[in-house]
């Protein structure tokens, strides 16, 4: 950019009248961006006053160092003389400035390029975000009815996936949680241990946190827990995965090659997590258990033996296999909601990074809503 | 709507099959396709007819929807309006499963080169082998190897594609769509991200791939140089007019054309520059 390099002055604007026509603009000192923009506002105040200019000159004699801040005010009095209609003379400014503003204004603002910022009000976006919470639903339940046919394909053996896939997606959503399944139930298991024994200390039936720890974990709180980590750890990754396919085009190309994605992709993700979470989930309530026998060794002074015979006779087959159960829905609830936002993912990394916790929400809350579902049917039924 | 052309299959099994036979109507033909995303319209009324053998090239300026209509030819988008024909089939219109047939007849390469980054790339050339085909697995990976031979990858099968080059990346992406023999091939900006070379390089080698296997190929491209050195029909896309605004053989175009924004665009503005500089000499 230009520059004439003399004692550095802020920029200062003045205005004169050649003639009773005619507004001058005087531009002096130095135009950079860190000494502030001054607003274009000025000139138009002047325009305004009596007797009304009808064309706009220049005087830049004084005018020392500049950059885009004298630009972008150059530009802001250029808008308005267009608005107007009035003629303006950018002769007498510096050569460079005048070019720059030319490029600035060869290309017209494209018409409905600009977005159009609306004012919404707290009602109105109220209702767009239950009519869209009630759109994600209809979009999960849209895809669970695709995977079930793609599971239907599965079973008279014409769906097409790579088995090896499969076997991958087994090792990373089975084997690999055991140590983030190991910590965390453990943990919960000393936790509900802790709660129980606090109580049951003051009756002298501290034997009966086995019972509590037991009952807890094995029919509720091994499932839950296992499947909130799962959606924490598998459901992202399976979001991340596939969303980073859809932004370079893998998804696309797999269609292009009348190969169904849902079946290539989708199908051995949700298989993997709907075999691997039930056994993850027996090791968790068995690691909860562990848990609260830990507690019940060394606090309560119950023998390792006597917690574990009480925690036999206080769990029963059906306990389990309701655990296991409401794992193996968790488990497709986790899996179809990371490959539904990974294929919803948009086109840049960003989205990858949406999709990813999109995934972790809606898992989670999904396997929330099942829980307490699970809940209340169990209740009715008397299980 | 039904299928006319000779498939043989619903399996899938014989993807050799001729669907487009050279006596038969234009493999591509597209008619009145209006594209729009909601209620923004992208282009609309866009008709033309690639021919058996066409190189067919889809140009326009940055943002005009070249590789939008592309993914609507490939079925990945829905028209607003309009259809899309392959020989006797609408395949806007048609079932699922035969889209899917149809699809087996097309090799695409993608901007970038959309390679599964979990396979090697012999596996990624051999997957529609081993989805279509009865090839062994040996079979599988000799005709694999073959047609990362043809692309100048060979003794390239065992690698990742994060282990290669952007632009061997590309090739790997030509040799898995043309695994299967395709009797279309589609190119979305194939010279994007190449050297000057290495864009010559994959121009001649798309003409070698017209010749050797009969295709028919569409490009989406605005590389001047490719456009002018491999196409002998196109479409221009026009972003302000939003529709074509030209049609035809892209020398024809340059030499006859009297559209600015065809001329502009053909000449890489040079004779507005040319006009442009004269005047301010007489000036």
């Amino acid at each position: 950019m230009q520059a004439q390099k003399q004692t550095q002055r802020n920029n200062e604007i003045t205005f004169a009248r050649a003639d009773k026509s005619t507004l001058v603009v005087r531009l002096a000192g130095d135009w950079h961006l860190r000494h502030g923009l001054p607003s274009p506002d000025s000139v138009e105040k002047e325009l305004d006053k009596e007797p009304k200019p009808t064309r706009l000159t220049f005087d830049a004699a004084d005018l020392h160092d500049w950059d885009s801040g004298l630009l972008t005010f150059l530009i802001g009095i250029s808008e308005i003389c267009h608005k107007r209609k009035l003629p303006a003379d950018w002769a007498p400014l510096p050569e460079g400035v005048r070019s720059l503003i030319q490029l600035a204004e060869a290309v017209p603002e494209k018409t409905g390029a600009r977005a159009e910022v609306s004012h919404t009000s707290f009602i109105e976006e109220l209702g767009r975000e239950a009519i869209s919470y009630a759109q994600g639903l209809d979009d999960f339940l849209r895809f669970l009815g695709e995977v079930a046919i793609a599971f239907t394909k599965l079973a008279v053996g014409k769906a097409r996936f790579r088995r090896v896939d499969l076997m991958m997606v087994i090792q990373d959503c089975g084997a690999s949680a055991f140590g983030i399944v190991t910590l965390v139930t453990f943990l919960v298991g000393v936790i509900l241990a802790f709660m129980g024994a606090v109580q049951l200390q003051q009756f002298g039936a501290a034997i009966y946190v086995a019972d509590l720890v037991g009952i807890a974990m094995s029919r509720d709180m091994g499932a839950m827990m296992t499947a909130i980590i799962m959606a924490g750890r598998t459901g992202a990754a399976f979001a991340a995965q596939l969303g980073s396919m859809k932004v370079t085009q893998e998804i696309d190309a797999l269609t292009t090659m009348g190969v169904s994605p849902l079946e290539f992709l989708v199908l051995p993700r949700v298989l993997a997590l709907f075999l691997m979470i039930p056994l993850l989930c027996v090791y968790a309530d068995c690691m909860g258990v562990l848990g609260g026998a830990f507690v019940g060794v060394t606090m309560l002074h119950v023998t390792l033996g006597t917690y574990i015979r009480e925690t036999i006779h206080a769990v029963t087959l059906g306990d389990i296999l309701g655990g296991v159960f409401k794992a193996s829905i968790y488990g497709i609830i986790i899996a179809v909601a990371g490959c539904l936002r990974g294929f919803q993912c948009g086109n840049s990394s960003s989205a990858v990074g949406d999709a990813a916790t999109e995934a972790v929400v809606t898992g989670v809350v999904y396997v929330i809503v099942a829980c307490g579902m699970f809940a209340f049917i169990f209740n009715v039924l008397g299980i | 709507m039904s299928l006319t052309h000779p498939f043989k299959s619903t399996d899938g099994k014989d993807a050799h099959a001729t669907a487009f036979p050279k006596d038969g109507p234009p493999p591509i033909i597209v008619k009145n396709l209006t594209m729009a995303y909601g209620n923004y319209v992208l282009m609309r009324d866009l008709n033309f007819t690639v021919n058996h053998g066409d190189i067919f090239i889809i140009m326009g300026g940055s943002g005009s929807g070249k590789s939008t209509l592309l993914r609507h030819m490939l079925g990945l988008i829905e028209p607003a309006k309009g259809e899309v024909w392959y020989g006797n089939f609408n395949f806007t219109k048609g079932e699922l499963l035969q889209r899917e047939e149809m699809l087996r007849h097309f090799g695409v390469l993608y901007q970038s080169g959309a390679l599964w980054s979990s396979m090697t790339l012999a596996e990624n050339v051999g997957l529609p082998l081993g989805e279509f085909t009865d090839l062994s697995e040996e079979e599988i990976h000799e005709v694999a190897s073959l047609k990362l031979a043809l692309v100048g990858l060979k003794g390239f099968e065992g690698y990742y594609p994060s282990q290669i080059s952007g632009g061997m990346q590309k090739r790997a992406g030509l040799a898995r769509a043309i695994a299967l023999d395709p009797e279309i091939l589609f190119f979305d900006e194939p010279s994007a991200g190449l050297d000057p070379i290495s864009s010559r390089l994959l121009d001649d080698l798309i003409l070698e791939l017209r010749d050797n296997l009969g295709a028919t190929v569409v490009v989406v491209t605005h590389e001047l140089a490719s456009i002018f050195a491999i196409g002998n029909n196109s479409v221009f896309l026009d972003a302000e007019s939003k529709t074509m605004i030209a049609h035809g053989d892209p020398k024809d175009l340059l030499a006859h054309c009297t559209d600015p924004r065809v001329r502009t665009f053909l000449t890489r503005g040079g004779e507005d520059a040319e006009k442009e500089k004269s005047a301010r000499n007489h000036g």
